[in-house]
């Protein structure tokens, strides 16, 4: 039998029609994950075409990118950026409701970032197909689904017809050895992967992480390493599940229960790589050479150690310094910083509040930072309350919000000022992306709240001694 | 969508790298409900100044390109996010195809469902186009081929399935609504 890859398995186990003769493949789709951003002209469709959605119940809902992240007013009214915001809103669960799908909205114990949701709930599950009009819905690829984004006309595809036509990506292979360092995050692993990978690396394949440096993170580690698969160009990165999946997945809401939870678990465990299968592209990683790391410029494949001299100026990275205003061939720790911001799909699970909550603990973000702290989900806010994790966050003078994506893109209104300076535990740091001028630097939780107490873009590593001495 | 044989227009260059959506636009002009109206947003900030006024210096507000409908851009163009906003934008402001070295996957996509040709030429022959940038630029979809006064036509590679949708001028959620049966087959044999 020949050795076949993770994808492959994920792939033939849901091929309603193999492609050939010039025509794609017919997929089918067992999560369709849906927000208010992406989805209102889909059902346009449904109804110009007198359509229904083929299967409510392989379909959730949320409202996460548009809202608020303030409370709401005692009258139970939010504090909207505009009427269009809300329209899009009021929009979706309209539509949740006419079409007969399960929203997570405003009244339910378990809205969050959909890709922060969909996981908790246990309907994120291994060698499933997920898509969602969302780039980062390769954040699932951590528990082994074929997990990738998709355009509104594809979103009203799957509504219809529960399929997608598709046509076969090739595989890449991004092994990485040994161990991270201490005082080395998931966040910063990306970020070093994605500037080897480099933004386009990955376009046409899939990626699929291996090695004992992956099998070593948690889950929410791999969510945030498959999320930023799409920054390297692949729309879909993969996790192999294993014992840590399983263990993570146990007793949530829509997994399996007892016995047929084990049952599951077995079948779950088949998709993996066999030993020996045969990757279009592979690449090496070396865990050990990590050290935390930041973007410095206007894609998120310019990275650099944040003890390391950026690069010299040349004709491909001009603009980026240009709009970046910052020197060549100099670090970029001690750069001054106007806003932080701990949250997105990426870095708004409990782990990454703890981990900026450690080095908040006893200290003041400094006195010209703002700084926001967004968790995930309503979930995540009320075990982060649960642990204590926002009273020191109120008390180190950041701001504690309501779940949401926020700043990430600023669709809320969550935006910093022209010009500004934003340390970003987020996914994006294209020009204006959090605002028009606004200078974004990606990094890990524990960066971002380091640089928010120092007030500069600060390496983590000597907060942290502190938190351990 | 009405079938596209040929596009016929002056090309014009704008030789960026990674020209991701949120350039393309931004995502505080994905609040609307409706996919129409996008292209006065598309390539906002770079198009259009902080007091609302047009930028003189971006390259589609010069006058000698108003009207130009193929867009000769930078590698990796539409990196970025998944949103479909992106080509109703720039169909919206008269752009009809966008060739590159390379153009991203969800881009592309997104791209060829609604009649936006998205085509990858080799970087020789990308800067053929760009060295020609205003001239008169003709994409024959059917034979695959882009063609210039004075140069040898530039064969391009388009899915082939995709190729016949655009020149058809079909959806592909006809297709997928007609296999309505061998879906019911697939989810029977899964229950």
């Amino acid at each position: 039998m020949t050795a076949t890859t993770l994808f492959e398995k994920l792939w033939q186990a849901h091929l309603v029609e193999a492609d050939g003769d010039g025509l794609p493949a017919v997929i089918y789709i067992d999560l369709h994950l849906v927000h208010e951003v992406t989805s209102p002209q889909a059902f346009s469709v449904l109804r110009e075409r007198g359509l229904r959605v083929r299967q409510p119940h392989r379909t959730l809902a949320t409202l996460d990118h548009s809202t608020p992240t303030t409370p709401p007013r005692a009258d139970g009214s939010r504090d909207y950026l505009d009427a269009a915001t809300e329209a899009q809103v009021n929009a979706l669960i309209r539509n949740c409701a006419d079409f007969g799908i399960r929203l997570h909205g405003y009244d339910s114990p378990d809205r969050g970032i959909v890709h922060v949701m969909a996981p908790e709930l246990g309907a994120t599950q291994p060698g499933m197909t997920i898509v969602c009009g969302d780039s980062h819905t390769s954040t699932h690829g951590a528990f082994g689904a074929l997990a990738f984004g998709i355009g509104s006309t594809e979103v009203g595809h799957v509504l219809a017809t529960q399929c997608l036509l598709q046509h076969k990506p090739k595989t890449m292979a991004v092994n990485v050895r040994g161990r991270l360092p201490a005082g080395v995050s998931a966040k910063d692993l990306t970020l070093h992967i994605a500037g080897q990978v480099g933004v386009s690396g990955g376009t046409g394949h899939v990626i699929e992480f291996r090695g004992d440096a992956i099998r070593a993170l948690t889950m929410e580690e791999r969510m945030t390493l498959c999320n930023m698969s799409i920054e390297m160009g692949a729309r879909a990165g993969l996790i192999a599940p294993d014992g840590t999946t399983i263990e993570w997945l146990r007793g949530r809401r829509e997994v399996p229960q007892g016995d047929a939870f084990d049952a599951a678990a077995k079948r779950w465990l088949a998709f993996r790589s066999d030993d020996g299968a045969a990757f279009d592209r592979s690449i090496d990683i070396d865990a050990v050479a990590v050290t935390p790391s930041v973007t410095w410029g206007t894609d998120p494949g310019k990275v650099v150690a944040i003890d390391a001299p950026l690069p010299a100026q040349n004709a491909a990275n001009a603009r980026a310094f240009d709009y970046m205003r910052l020197q060549p061939q100099r670090p970029i720790a001690g750069e001054r910083v106007d806003v932080v911001f701990v949250g997105s799909c990426t870095n708004s699970r409990i782990n990454d509040l703890r981990d900026a909550a450690a080095i908040l603990r006893g200290r003041r973000v400094a006195e010209h930072v703002r700084m926001l702290v967004v968790p995930g989900s309503e979930r995540i806010k009320r075990e982060a309350e649960a642990e204590g994790l926002d009273r020191i966050i109120r008390a180190a003078g950041a701001e504690w919000r309501e779940p949401g994506c926020s700043m990430c893109l600023g669709m809320n209104g969550d935006i910093a000022k022209p010009g500004e300076l934003v340390v970003s535990t987020s996914n994006r740091n294209f020009e204006g992306r959090q605002g028009k001028g606004v200078r974004t630097v990606l990094a890990s939780p524990a960066t971002a709240a380091a640089s928010a107490v120092a007030g500069v873009v600060a390496d983590p590593r000597a907060y942290q001694a502190e938190v351990a001495a | 969508m009405s079938g596209i044989e040929r596009i016929e227009s002056r090309s014009v260059a704008l030789p960026v790298a990674n020209i991701d959506t949120d350039q393309i636009i931004p995502a505080r002009y994905l609040t609307t409900t409706t996919r129409v109206g996008l292209g006065q947003h598309a390539f906002q900030d770079w198009r259009w100044r902080a007091d609302g006024s047009p930028n003189p210096d971006f390259v589609l507000n010069r006058p000698e390109h108003a009207g130009a409908a193929i867009l000769i851009s930078g590698d990796n163009f539409g990196c970025g996010s998944s949103r479909e906003h992106a080509p109703w934008a720039l169909l919206d402001a008269g752009i009809r195809a966008v060739v590159s070295t390379a153009i991203a996957d969800i881009f592309r996509n997104n791209a060829l469902k609604n009649g936006l040709l998205a085509i990858v030429v080799s970087p020789a022959e990308h800067a053929s186009l760009l060295e020609g940038a205003g001239e008169s630029v003709s994409i024959d979809l059917r034979a695959q081929r882009i063609e210039r006064a004075g140069h040898a036509p530039i064969g391009f590679a388009i899915n082939a399935f995709a190729r016949q949708c655009l020149l058809d001028g079909v959806d592909e959620l006809g297709y997928l609504l007609a296999r309505t049966d061998a879906i019911a087959r697939y989810e029977g044999a899964r229950a």
